[in-house]
């Protein structure tokens, strides 16, 4: 995330150059909202992105984003987007096995990553997986396979200087034995955004709360940076509102 | 066959204005469009359709959690496939059963005349036969309307008269709607996987016209306790969950609504946190013990309740923003033993306290037998 958004509340907390963007969310809370902003931002500032949908098809994410102001099939057509249609996506179905197809995806997003870095004006390229719980069923559980996918993009992001963005359930690893993939992704993530409902219930004007850890902070030597941010957040169509409990009447 | 006269009498008598305007914009009964490019089936209860926005989604898989002792899920489920049948939807049925096909003898019948059924439904069934009699039972009903005053109540059934009808739990539907339809009924309890399920729901769907097809003929998937303990799969809670992905893949690219029940107790809580991820909507469905004196002292109109509908999700079609209802617990309540309703949770005033009147979205008021203020 290169820029500074519109000075609101989330961009502040976010810095400015975290690597691997963690968001959590659980069935009470939806965290897409802010896959849908990080997209936005990505492709804002003449970057590129590749989008692995599992969970909704392309026309539900371009009329949402189009709604905040971001064109996606323009940015489809115009190369900067790179949409990879996964909902039917199942590995080791007919060629292979569920590791090899893991495998021709993230060749394919390599491929891409290069192409982008090859080309003239380099710019930031940012991947985003919407979501890794979905990854985990198209591998049929076996976490081995989604964790090596996972860390083949984690090393896309210090190597060809991108970005990785990944949505995941928390709740569902609420066990403690099956945790897995939750800690690998907490544990590479340079930033960590967990959307959760309120504790007193559901509200009109509220949406959940939002607290976002910064763990990346130290690098840019700011002795003064905040490492974490707790606020609420208020989903809208064209964006979403970030402000401090009790700031909004 | 006297329902069904019935039906299409009071097509031609209710709402003739309206009527005409609903079809060409939607293009077939049954199907309501909404904003947002959004398109809804009704399911079968009014309360639920408006509760939802309009209905269930067209293109979404709405899951309800059964609750663990009683069969309360397989009254929605049964008024969700009534309403498809009536209109004359296809209708692919699989339960973890025999012979699912004995299911359908027990879906419920539409009432004619849902609100003040009380007489002019006798005054329907009198005239059946005789269909001009009938017309003129069902004009009176329509002049009554303006002395009713609750003009929203009274627009709301006119529109959508043909939307959604009220069902007689009682009253099983008539089997000449049943054999003459398109309904197809897999049996899920002898599978040793989902793979035959799958292929199924895709022959179903595919018989679907397309989305851009132009006629708006919506299928239904109605699904019985998905992880039953007694299907052969049950241990394989991957291929459950992929299974639930791939129809939901499905179901988004046609026109279609797939409903899911399923018992989620006997899954672990990871698994059924996934599902509960995987649903566009949903509901779960809770009972509430015969004779609480507790609970009866709190909520009013307890003798009718039989359970609680909780409302969890809410399908969103191509916008972000979450639905936030007004309630999210409700009393599901039967009307004269007949038709289901679904009402805000009233709290009685609690003596020696001056409690609120309403509770809101007071799950846990149901659950507090002993409330101290």
């Amino acid at each position: 995330m290169e820029e500074y958004g519109g000075g609101d509340l989330l961009s502040e907390a976010m810095g400015s150059a975290a690597r691997v963007v963690v968001v959590e969310d659980c069935v009470e809370a939806p965290g897409a909202f802010v896959l849908h902003l990080l997209l936005k931002r990505a492709l804002a500032s003449c970057g590129a992105a590749a989008f692995l949908a599992l969970a909704q098809p392309f026309s539900h994410y371009d009329r949402v984003l189009r709604k905040m102001g971001c064109n996606l099939s323009l940015h489809r057509r115009n190369e900067r987007l790179h949409f990879f249609e996964l909902l039917g996506f199942r590995g080791g179905a007919r060629e292979g096995t569920i590791a090899d197809s893991f495998v021709r995806l993230y060749n394919e997003i390599q491929r891409l990553v290069e192409a982008n870095r090859a080309g003239e004006n380099a710019s930031q390229f940012t991947v985003v997986i919407d979501d890794a719980s979905l990854l985990e069923v198209v591998a049929l559980g076996s976490v081995n396979d989604v964790l090596n996918f996972l860390h083949y993009c984690f090393a896309l992001t210090s190597e060809m200087n991108c970005t990785l963005v990944v949505l995941i359930h928390e709740d569902i690893y609420a066990d403690e034995e099956k945790m897995g993939l939750l800690l690998h992704l907490r544990y590479i993530a340079d930033l960590v955004i967990k959307a959760a409902p309120l504790s007193t219930g559901l509200a009109a004007d509220v949406h959940g709360q939002l607290s976002v850890v910064n763990k990346g902070t130290f690098r840019e030597q700011k002795a003064k940076a905040q490492k974490v941010w707790n606020f609420h957040f208020k989903v809208k169509e064209n964006g979403t509102d970030f402000f401090y409990p009790g700031t909004r009447h | 066959m006297a329902a069904a006269g019935g039906r299409t009498l009071g097509r031609s008598s209710f709402s003739r204005a309206t009527s005409n305007r609903v079809t060409s914009s939607s293009g077939a009964a049954g199907v309501k469009i909404g904003p947002n490019g959004a398109a809804f089936v009704s399911s079968g209860i009014p309360d639920l359709d408006r509760i939802l926005g309009g209905g269930f989604l067209l293109g979404s898989v709405v899951m309800i959690m059964e609750d663990a002792d009683t069969p309360h899920h397989l009254l929605l489920l049964r008024c969700f496939m009534s309403q498809g049948v009536v209109h004359k939807q296809p209708l692919l049925f699989s339960g973890a059963m025999k012979e699912p096909r004995l299911f359908l003898g027990t879906l419920p019948a539409p009432v004619s005349s849902s609100k003040e059924d009380g007489r002019h439904r006798a005054m329907g069934a009198a005239a059946s036969s005789d269909g001009r009699a009938n017309d003129e039972g069902l004009r009176i009903a329509w002049q009554y309307k303006k002395y009713f005053g609750d003009d929203s109540r009274a627009e709301h059934k006119d529109n959508k008269q043909e939307f959604s009808n009220d069902f007689d739990l009682r009253k099983p539907l008539e089997r000449h709607l049943l054999n003459g339809q398109n309904i197809e009924c897999v049996s899920i309890q002898d599978a040793d996987s989902l793979s035959g399920l799958q292929d199924c729901c895709s022959a179903f769907l595919s018989k679907l016209p397309r989305k851009d097809a132009g006629s708006l003929t919506a299928g239904r998937i109605a699904i019985q306790s998905l992880c039953a303990p007694q299907c052969r799969y049950f241990e394989k809670d991957w291929d459950m969950v992929s299974f639930i992905r791939s129809l939901k893949a499905m179901v988004r690219s046609s026109i279609s609504v797939a409903v899911i029940t399923f018992p989620s107790t006997v899954l672990s809580n990871s698994f059924c946190k996934r599902w509960q991820h995987l649903a566009d909507t949903l509901l779960s469905i809770k009972a509430i013990p015969d004779e609480d004196k507790d609970l009866a002292k709190l909520l009013t109109g307890y003798q009718d309740m039989v359970g609680f509908l909780h409302v969890h999700k809410v399908a969103q079609t191509n916008s972000q923003v979450p639905v936030i209802l007004e309630a999210s617990t409700l009393s599901l309540k039967l009307r004269k033993r007949r038709s289901l309703v679904l009402e805000r949770l009233n709290q009685a005033p609690v003596d020696g306290s001056s409690g609120p009147s309403s509770a809101a979205s007071s799950s846990c008021s149901s659950q507090g037998s002993q409330l101290d203020f």
